[in-house]
């Protein structure tokens, strides 16, 4: 409707300067018939002007894919016109972070196809000829530059805004220096052979405890044998010294 | 006569009688149970299979439990002199078990290994195996990732970096390595004071398995598609009792889960006091074991019903996305449930919009079927389940520390088959100490484990298990169960039992050892036998540059593979018959010496009083 605008006021700029006093009363009436009639010419030709432009595989134009309920679940908000011009607004907002000089407006995004999907295709014209569309690959660039923006925009994301053709970056892995595994089996592997350590000089301690008391405690096995005691194990009957093999016994 | 003390330092024994029997459970319930047993059930029909389990496990199973625990108490030794014991003849089944339970740890630590790395692995968020990395120049994910799964990649490539085939070996993967040097270390510092440090573990390796399985149980049965996983699991289909492999099955998973003939039991019985009432052992740990395996599947197929049920829900929302895309249907008009009524309607307007589609058949019975065992259930399918779970990384680590428990207390039992028989044998020098024995033992186990990870190490494990761990046992426990019932003699065994017990063995264990057990093992050796001759070796190899990929593709075995194979069931078992020979050829020729009678320590052997004319 800004272009229809633009022509009325111009033809009525021509008119008023053709005649001032004169024509003024035996034109007014032709002036608003006139006007009329651009009015409704404008209504009719502005947006045909644009729907050649956006189309179904226009060739400079891109389907957007919009998936609310799988992303928002209850939250979900309606579709609706208001929508349609944030989405106008965004991209308008796109275009001019990618070209800093030029001023993009909303009317500079033309929409159509729409689907109760919600899907659509767009069209961007250029600010200073409205019937020059910006090429697709300029469109990619400011629409990967400013993705992000665009999805948080929209509470969405990646998956659920979809722009098709233009595929999202990958999300770069975070590599740490040290891989986390080797972390856990450092602790583990730690643990482990202080253990080790730990166990064997005790073993050690113990043995060498172990052959000081034995000198000592020569007398005490020698007790337990005669008390019939092996292996902790109480033997039935009396041990018979007979049978011993000790030097203590004189040899007959 | 001389003193005990004189000649043989003091038998160590267990601190109490729970040690004992955690110790035999923790062997007997070990990765078989979780991996092995489930996979059984599912395909052979649920239920059923349980009949002949249960059928094998009394008559087969507990025979040959209480058989080894009884010998082990009674003479107080290890495998090899236990059978040396009873006959000088049959002393080689005591070295042919030493030998098997040696290459049987070999492979099972490195099982062990790649337990622990995934362990390592489940501290990251997110966790490794859910998503590809990016390749070099981070344009796209890595292809062979991309063509498989993220699993698989995990599994194949960044755990084992798997080579195409067997001849391609490879080189050794440090990180298998590292990982493989920590199992040790740890089966290690577990036996550096023998059972008195095995005792204390098993406290945790034995227990935290059922702590785990618990909570899986829990948490699974509160996940959708839980109780589809469950049903398919148990529904019984009777059929399937009439065909014969399933009693085969039955059979061999009985007798492997038991872990008899390995020596391991006899030497754990070995340290315990001569009266101890081993019957009532016996059936404990053989009925724990079978229950185990029973308990540990409910929470297993829980899972796989639910990994079958999000794979089938991801099925279903890439068709209804594809459906929506193409008819630009309102976002979520289309649902899983009114899935049906929408393809229908759609198909019937534009059937050939519709077709260029190529939308997947999604079945859910499919998804259930797809069913696999042993390191393919632990590690490809049960890590897919865990990423689905809300919170995986306490699963994984959970799950990993589970299989860790279970496989170390399992390494007791081998490693222990191969010190106890070493120790009797007095082949450790006397100025050794017995922690200098074992890091000696663990450490060459080590370094020959190494082959396992190397490229083709996953290929090697494969024929160890199937080649070593099967009819060399099966061998082995038709040997004793033969040793025991006729050359012991059975009255003679009977008299050692009531000594031990306090009664003597009913009629149901006289007649399972003298008839029933050893018809059984025969049978089941024989089918085992008939079984793998028929089918011709082959093995399936992942291959990325494969025409199927990501099939794997089924190679046969080279030559020099096959008579490695050949060589590894027939070497432990090649000692029966020499060491037979061998004493013959001295026996006849030096017919006159006595040595038999002063060797036998055993004070309670009546030789020693035989009075020579």
């Amino acid at each position: 409707m800004h272009c229809c605008s633009h022509i009325i006021l111009l033809f009525g700029q021509a008119i008023c300067t053709v005649g001032d006093n004169c024509y003024r009363a035996v034109t007014f009436l032709k002036e608003g018939m006139l006007v009329w009639i651009l009015f409704l010419l404008c209504q009719v030709g502005a947006p045909a002007l644009a729907q050649d432009l956006c189309q179904r595989d226009a060739p400079n134009g891109y389907k957007v894919r919009i998936s609310l309920k799988t992303a928002l679940g209850e939250d979900a908000y309606e579709w609706n016109q208001s929508e349609m011009f944030f989405f106008q607004a965004t991209m308008a907002f796109a275009m001019r972070r990618h070209f800093q000089m030029e001023t993009y407006n909303v009317d500079n995004i033309i929409l159509c196809v729409q689907t109760s999907r919600v899907s659509f295709w767009f069209v961007v014209t250029s600010p200073d000829n409205t019937t020059m569309l910006i090429p697709k690959a300029d469109v990619e660039k400011a629409v990967r530059m400013s993705r992000h923006r665009i999805n948080n925009a929209f509470l969405l994301s990646d998956r659920t805004l979809e722009f098709l053709g233009i595929y999202p970056t990958l999300a770069a892995t975070v590599n740490p220096d040290t891989p986390p595994w080797l972390i856990v089996f450092g602790v583990v592997i730690g643990a482990v052979c202080a253990g080790i350590i730990a166990l064997l000089v005790s073993s050690l301690l113990q043995k060498r405890r172990k052959e000081k008391g034995m000198t000592e405690d020569g007398q005490d096995e020698e007790d337990m044998q005669v008390k019939g005691v092996e292996n902790g194990i109480n033997l039935d009957g009396t041990y018979n010294r007979g049978f011993t093999d000790d030097d203590r016994f004189t040899k007959l | 006569m001389t003193t005990l003390k004189s000649h043989t330092e003091e038998r160590p024994k267990w601190n109490n009688k729970a040690e004992y029997l955690l110790t035999c459970i923790g062997f007997a319930v070990g990765l078989g149970n979780v991996w092995r047993f489930p996979y059984l059930c599912q395909i052979y029909g649920g239920g059923a299979f349980l009949i002949p389990y249960l059928i094998a496990l009394v008559f087969q199973g507990l025979p040959l439990l209480y058989l080894e625990l009884a010998i082990g108490q009674r003479l107080r030794m290890g495998s090899i002199g236990v059978w040396n014991s009873i006959s000088p003849y049959l002393g080689g089944v005591g070295v042919a078990s030493m030998v098997v339970s040696f290459c049987v740890s070999l492979f099972y630590n490195t099982i062990v290994a790649w337990v622990l790395w995934y362990l390592f692995n489940s501290f990251q968020e997110p966790l490794p195996w859910s998503q590809c990395p990016l390749n070099h120049n981070n344009t796209g994910y890595v292809e062979e990732c991309v063509e498989s799964t993220p699993v698989n990649y995990f599994w194949y490539r960044q755990t084992l970096n798997i080579t195409p085939n067997m001849e391609t070996s490879g080189s050794l993967q440090w990180w298998m390595v590292v990982s493989l040097a920590t199992a040790w270390s740890i089966v290690y510092i577990c036996f550096i004071r023998g059972i008195e440090t095995i005792g204390k573990a098993v406290y945790v390796t034995a227990t935290f398995p059922y702590l785990v399985l618990t909570i899986f149980l829990v948490r699974a049965l509160t996940l959708p598609g839980s109780s589809e996983g469950l049903i398919y699991l148990f529904t019984p289909d009777w059929e399937i009792l009439k065909n014969p492999q399933v009693w085969l099955d039955a059979a061999t998973q009985i007798f492997f889960s038991l872990s008899v003939a390995f020596g391991g039991l006899i030497s754990f019985s070995s340290y315990n006091s001569q009266k101890n009432n081993c019957e009532r052992d016996a059936v404990l740990v053989g009925v724990i074991n079978s229950a185990t395996s029973i308990y540990a599947s409910i929470p297993i197929f829980a899972i796989l019903g639910f990994k079958a049920h999000t794979n089938y829900v991801t099925c279903l929302n890439g068709n209804i996305l594809a459906l929506t895309n193409e008819f630009d249907i309102s976002d979520m008009n289309i649902t899983v449930e009114n899935y049906e009524q929408w393809f229908d309607s759609l198909n019937g307007t534009h059937p050939s919009r519709v077709s260029n589609l190529n939308l997947k058949t999604c079945d859910l019975q499919t998804f259930l079927d797809q069913s696999a065992s042993g390191t393919g259930l632990a590690f490809i399918v049960f890590t897919e389940a865990v990423i689905s779970m809300p919170g995986s990384q306490v699963w994984a680590v959970l799950f990993f520390i589970m299989l860790f428990s279970l496989g170390l207390s399992s390494m007791f039992g081998n490693l222990e088959g191969v010190l106890t028989p070493l120790h009797d044998l007095k082949l450790v020098p006397k100025w050794m100490p017995n922690e200098l024995f074992t890091a000696l033992i663990c450490l060459v186990s080590f370094l020959v484990a190494l082959i396992f990870t190397m490229g083709s190490g996953n290929y090697w494990l494969e024929i160890f298990n199937s080649y070593v761990g099967s009819v060399p046992l099966l061998i082995i426990a038709f040997f004793e169960i033969i040793a025991v019932a006729y050359i012991y003699g059975i009255g003679r065994f009977s008299d050692d039992l009531e000594f031990m017990t306090g009664h003597r063995p009913n009629i149901f264990w006289k007649v399972c050892w003298l008839v029933i057990s050893p018809l059984m093992l025969i049978v089941v050796l024989v089918a085992y036998v008939a079984v793998q001759a028929q089918t011709h070796p082959t093995y399936p190899a992942w291959n990325p540059d494969y025409v199927n990929f990501p099939d794997t593709e089924v190679l046969p075995y080279p030559d020099w593979v096959f008579a490695i194979c050949v060589l590894l069931s027939s070497v432990p078992v090649i000692s029966i018959p020499l060491v037979a020979i061998y004493r013959l050829i001295c026996c006849m020729s030096g017919r006159h010496s006595e040595d038999r009678l002063h060797n036998d320590p055993n004070p309670y052997a009546n030789e020693g009083y035989v009075v020579e004319s």
